[in-house]
């Protein structure tokens, strides 16, 4: 078994996405990651920062952190990673927004509400926690 | 995000190639917006060429269809990969829109 261990820091800012992106890929690369994966991991990870830029830091610019860990090169079921995902801006836990009514109509349906439904249906665990005045979201994944 | 669009009558097709994410989506918006008159009845989405569709991508394809709905036309989505299929499912979307 392999371990790597990357960290991010960047500015929340929308157009900051693609590097969120470009650094996730380029780690789970090096760690074989199957392609299927990557994207639900990527596509997760989005929704989270995407939130993050929009609403963590209303009045003022602030940062935010990724602490990426991949365990790799273990048989099927036993790669794992975990990523930790942190900001200082106001304290929000998405994971008490309440699930949308996937079972609507297009007419019926609410334009929006689906990002952080997607990070609980792709990820295998997702917890949050309020630390040091931080926003901490622990996304764990294994195939 | 590449974004094509083919007319062929009262129809329109729409090739997406790259990811529909945060900063494609309203792209795409303008282009649904741009190209979805009255007179269009027919309209097909080709996902061939993209493996990748977050939250916002996803809004703008049910406000494409919702539009469409309004003009009793019809909207197909085509190409749809493995990944992408699954955001459908999970989402519900599998069960309002027509994928071909």
């Amino acid at each position: 078994m392999k371990q790597l261990s990357k960290q991010l820091k960047l500015p929340a800012e929308l157009d900051k996405l693609d590097s969120v992106i470009s650094f996730l890929e380029t780690t789970l690369w090096q760690c074989d990651c199957p392609m299927k994966i990557m994207t639900q991991i990527c596509v997760s990870v989005e929704e989270i920062f995407v939130n993050i830029a929009n609403y963590a830091y209303p009045d003022n610019t602030g940062e935010c952190h990724l602490d990426l860990s991949v365990d790799y090169e273990a048989e099927a079921g036993c790669n794992q990673m975990t990523l930790c995902i942190h900001d200082a801006g106001k304290a929000f836990n998405p994971l008490e927004k309440e699930d949308p009514d996937i079972t609507l109509c297009a007419e019926d349906r609410q334009i929006g509400g689906l990002g952080i439904w997607m990070v609980k249906q792709s990820m295998d665990q997702v917890k949050y926690r309020y630390e040091d005045e931080k926003n901490i979201l622990t996304l764990t994944k294994t195939w | 995000m590449n974004i094509n669009v083919k007319s062929e009558g009262n129809k329109k097709w729409i090739e997406l190639d790259g990811r529909l994410d945060t900063t494609a989506a309203p792209q795409l918006s303008e282009v649904i917006e741009k190209e979805l008159q009255e007179t269009v009845k027919e309209l097909v989405i080709d996902m061939e060429k993209c493996g990748y569709v977050a939250s916002s991508g996803l809004r703008v394809i049910l406000q494409a269809q919702k539009n469409i709905n309004r003009v009793q036309g019809s909207m197909v989505v085509k190409n749809v990969n493995e990944t992408v299929m699954e955001v459908f499912e999970m989402t519900g979307f599998s069960d309002i829109l027509t994928i071909e």
